[in-house]
């Protein structure tokens, strides 16, 4: 059965190959990952559909059009027995490198598998091994000092059980690494932004005493939820009051949206990602948290569909999870409007001529000023602080 | 006088002192610690280059006398001048061991000679190495010069290469005159009448060659059931057939019990299973195996873990399971060869630098310098029955190769051994002339993860041994134009 590059996203056309999870001959069994693949928007795994003994046809690092075949699984091969001895070792079929390639690779702790060979027969060259690991490639750990504790009994070190390390100084200078298609898409996408909209943001603080206290009140009630429900709900009302937020222009057109998609900006370890809710308007707040964690575990196991990404009308970004106090947001096209949400602090503010501690947000609306007018974007973000700020409203809410 | 070292290795043998040359290179300070006044360890002095000297010239001895007629050459049978071709021997340990040392003045090392002792870490982490009857051999002035050194050496980390010593018989301990371990046996100054060896390694081999084409009745005495034992079977036989035409005796299953001293001769008793008997001989080679040389350097009281077997257990950076503290070579698990002591040597102080060096072991060829030589790398094809590699044998005569005709060398074969699927080659053995010279192709072959098909479709110079390497590679599919 052939593997391929599946088909992602409407716009998708092409995938890195980023990783192969199994080496070429293992025998996979069906549903286990086999490989990962990166698009300009996604990074996923791809799963054995059949169990069956993976042929390797195109190798990690390769850029591939959609529906391309990049291995195959031979379910007539009998799964091996485990292995028993290190003999086996050389009884799986690897791509052939000499000595000084596969020192090459160790020194920047890579695979054969994940380098692409220029020799005959897609052979690895020593001038195929790059200097540095290819970008997005998590090197392995030089290895510290051995501990007095461990020891080995049996074999001498093999080839097989070294830990392959990184030289411990860095060549002095600069360091070139190629952009992933995921990171060039980024680059691509935040750069029309600032050139194709009239972008601009405005800030607003909002006291989150009356939040924090209602998320005690509900936890202690066992109906506790985080904090990226309520302001969901206070933006999709917003949105309903400035629907010039939630529009998108079209060519001379302004579309307004009847729908609230609301995207909610989650971070990896390979890009930002945003995935969408859908009628957010329809949900209740423990609706909208279940659906982020469901984001946040599939994003985790590389299962994020690209359905899970399409189609917002407004975003909500959060600069507060890595400690930003104050940012300003981008805004995804053709969105108009991204909501920033940032660290909470403690800050003395002047309630009824006191000066008291609350515990305070910076709140920053970037919005496309060819359709929304400062007059509604102040008050947009107004209108979510009002609400977060009045715990009849939150009192209220599903 | 106390200055500070990045490395001090112990034991200038092939594993130390290729260690510290290397350790140089990558910008150690490098001190050496070494009994010897000579360089270049059991290696050099009394191993693989004086017995290499021996069995060279014992060989051109015997070839003078046995196979000159047949090249039609008729000369009177020549006589042995068995202290000249001592000496030359020593002449040419003389020159190697001096060329270590230039090497260590190139590379500025520092050496000391003496017996070192491990004294454990100082209060700030250094290791401190005691060195007695020390003096430190200077280059400073071109010439070596003998100038009073420290007796306390301190580096941030030691390397332990002290290789490994004979082993005697548990009831018979050497005497340096009639039962003798290998530095003995290549010095002896007449030819013995008979010589026992005790073990068919390629140690006793080797030596019993040497005596036996010298003149000498040489009986060796293997516990196991045959010679060589790692060997593949195959090959082992062939060069027992091989010694036996050559008139050494062998016996197998044998060991040597005890002895019974009659003036300069002895008796030997062996025993095997049910039989025994005894022997009389002039000289009892004991080449039963070596064992690490631990004894006097202070690592085992500071509690250094060793294997069942006495080895010393390191990690993958060769590290001991004292911090700061490594070893290679002998010391350590795995064949008791030069080359690999070498090349851990190499790889321990690269890992010390931060690079990614890993010895590939399964690539470790092995030589045994009889004639016909044998040499293999690779899995012998006892280990693949064994692991259920699925596996496929081509093998060539040397009756079939004109240069070994030419060379009246046909003796021997070349095996090799590739999988069954994939074709990736897993072993190649060969007994036959030259062996040791050949086996270069098949190491860079297998390191290169080769197949078969790579080898039978390479070029090989006409006419010459190597073709029948290329022949038993070809016989693997049934393809040999030769066979």
């Amino acid at each position: 059965m052939d593997i391929r590059i599946p088909t992602v996203g409407e716009s998708v056309v092409e995938a890195l190959l980023a990783k192969w999870h199994k080496p070429d001959g293992a025998f996979v069994q069906k549903d286990e990952a086999v490989c990962e693949i990166e698009t300009d928007k996604i990074t996923m795994d791809i799963f054995a559909e059949t169990s069956g003994q993976l042929s390797v046809l195109a190798p990690a690092g390769t850029i591939l059009a959609v529906g391309s075949v990049i291995g195959q699984l031979n379910s007539a091969a009998e799964q091996p027995p485990a292995p028993t001895s290190s003999a086996n070792a050389v009884d799986r079929p690897e791509a052939a490198t000499s000595p000084a390639v596969r020192q090459a690779m160790r020194e920047i702790g890579v695979r054969s598998g994940q380098v692409q060979g220029s020799g005959p027969a897609g052979r690895i060259l020593l001038a195929d091994v790059p200097d540095t690991p290819p970008a997005g490639h998590l090197a392995v750990k030089p290895p510290s000092a051995a501990a007095p504790g461990v020891v080995r009994s049996e074999e001498p070190p093999t080839y097989q059980a070294s830990v392959p390390s990184q030289p411990a100084e860095s060549a002095p200078g600069e360091e070139r690494i190629r952009m992933t298609p995921l990171r060039k898409r980024i680059a691509e996408r935040l750069l029309r932004a600032r050139q194709q909209t009239a972008m601009l943001t405005t800030f607003n603080e909002v006291d989150l005493a009356a939040l924090q206290a209602y998320r005690q009140q509900r936890k202690q009630t066992g109906s506790g939820v985080g904090l990226l429900p309520f302001f969901v709900q206070a933006a999709v009302e917003a949105l309903r009051l400035f629907p010039a937020v939630n529009a998108r222009i079209d060519g001379d057109d302004i579309v307004y949206h009847r729908f609230y998609h609301l995207g909610v900006a989650v971070s990896t370890d390979k890009g930002l990602v945003v995935p969408v809710l859908r009628n957010a308007e329809r949900l209740g707040l423990q609706e909208i948290d279940a659906a982020i964690a469901g984001f946040v575990a599939k994003i985790k196991a590389n299962q994020l569909a690209i359905a899970d990404l399409e189609g917002g009308t407004f975003t909500i970004s959060n600069g507060g999870t890595y400690g930003s106090m104050l940012s300003t947001p981008i805004i995804n096209p053709p969105q108009s409007g991204v909501l920033g949400m940032h660290a909470i602090q403690e800050r003395p503010v002047v309630r009824d001529g006191q000066i008291v501690i609350r515990p305070v947000m910076y709140l920053a609306l970037s919005y496309d000023h060819r359709l929304i007018d400062g007059r509604e974007a102040v008050g947009f973000v107004k209108a979510i602080k009002e609400r977060l700020e009045d715990s009849s409203w939150l009192a209220g809410l599903k | 006088m106390s200055e500070q070292y990045d490395l001090i290795v112990i034991g200038a043998g092939p594993g130390g002192y290729v260690a510290a040359i290397r350790a140089s290179q990558l910008g150690m300070k490098v001190a050496v610690v070494e009994k010897r006044t000579a360089l270049g360890g059991v290696c050099l002095n009394e191993g693989c280059i004086p017995s290499k000297a021996l069995l060279d010239s014992s060989e051109l001895f015997a070839m003078a006398r046995d196979k000159f007629s047949r090249h039609g050459i008729e000369i009177e049978p020549p006589r042995l001048n068995l202290a000249a071709m001592l000496a030359r021997k020593d002449e040419v340990v003389k020159k190697l061991t001096e060329g270590v040392a230039y090497l260590f003045k190139k590379n500025k090392i520092s050496l000391f000679t003496g017996s070192a002792s491990l004294k454990g870490a100082d209060e700030s982490g250094l290791q401190q190495v005691a060195v007695e009857q020390a003096f430190q051999l200077s280059f400073a002035n071109g010439d070596q010069q003998a100038v009073e050194a420290p007796q306390l050496l301190k580096g941030a980390k030691v390397l332990l290469a002290t290789g490994s010593e004979p082993i005697p018989l548990p009831t018979i301990p050497f005497d340096g005159e009639l039962v003798v371990s290998a530095r003995e046996a290549l010095g002896f100054q007449e030819v013995p009448e008979h010589l026992v060896v005790a073990g068919g390694g390629y140690i006793g081999l080797e030596l019993g060659s040497v005596w036996r084409r010298l003149g000498a009745r040489v009986t060796v005495m293997e516990a196991l059931p045959g010679i060589v034992p790692s060997s593949d079977r195959q090959v082992a036989d062939y060069l027992q057939r091989s010694l036996k035409k050559q008139g050494i005796e062998f016996r197998l299953n044998t060991k040597v019990t005890s002895l019974r001293r009659l003036g300069n001769k002895a008796m030997i008793q062996f025993g095997s299973g049910q039989d025994s008997g005894e022997v009389d001989c002039d000289r009892l080679l004991v080449a039963v195996g070596r064992r690490p040389l631990l004894q006097g350097l202070g690592a085992i009281e500071l509690g250094v873990s060793l294997d069942t077997s006495g080895r010393v257990i390191v990690d993958e950076n060769y590290q001991t399971s004292l911090t700061g503290i490594y070893a290679i070579g002998d010391l350590v698990p795995g064949p008791m060869l030069a080359h690999k002591a070498s090349e851990e040597g190499v790889v321990c102080v690269e890992r010390m630098a931060g690079k990614s060096a890993v010895v590939e072991y399964e690539y470790l060829p092995g030589v045994v310098y009889t004639w016909p030589e044998g040499a293999s790398v690779g899995k012998t094809e006892e280990q693949l029955k064994d692991a259920a590699i699925p596996y496929k044998s081509g093998k060539f005569n040397f009756l079939g190769n004109g240069r070994a005709k030419a060379m009246d060398e046909s003796d021997g074969f070349v095996k090799v051994l590739a999988h069954a699927e994939t074709d990736r080659l897993l072993g190649v053995h060969i007994v036959g002339p030259r062996a040791s010279d050949m086996i270069a192709e098949a190491v860079t072959a297998l390191s290169f993860m080769g197949t078969a098909r790579d080898i039978g479709l390479l070029f090989h110079a006409h006419p010459t041994l190597s073709e029948a390497l290329k022949e038993a590679a070809l016989d693997l599919h049934k393809e040999a134009i030769h066979g």
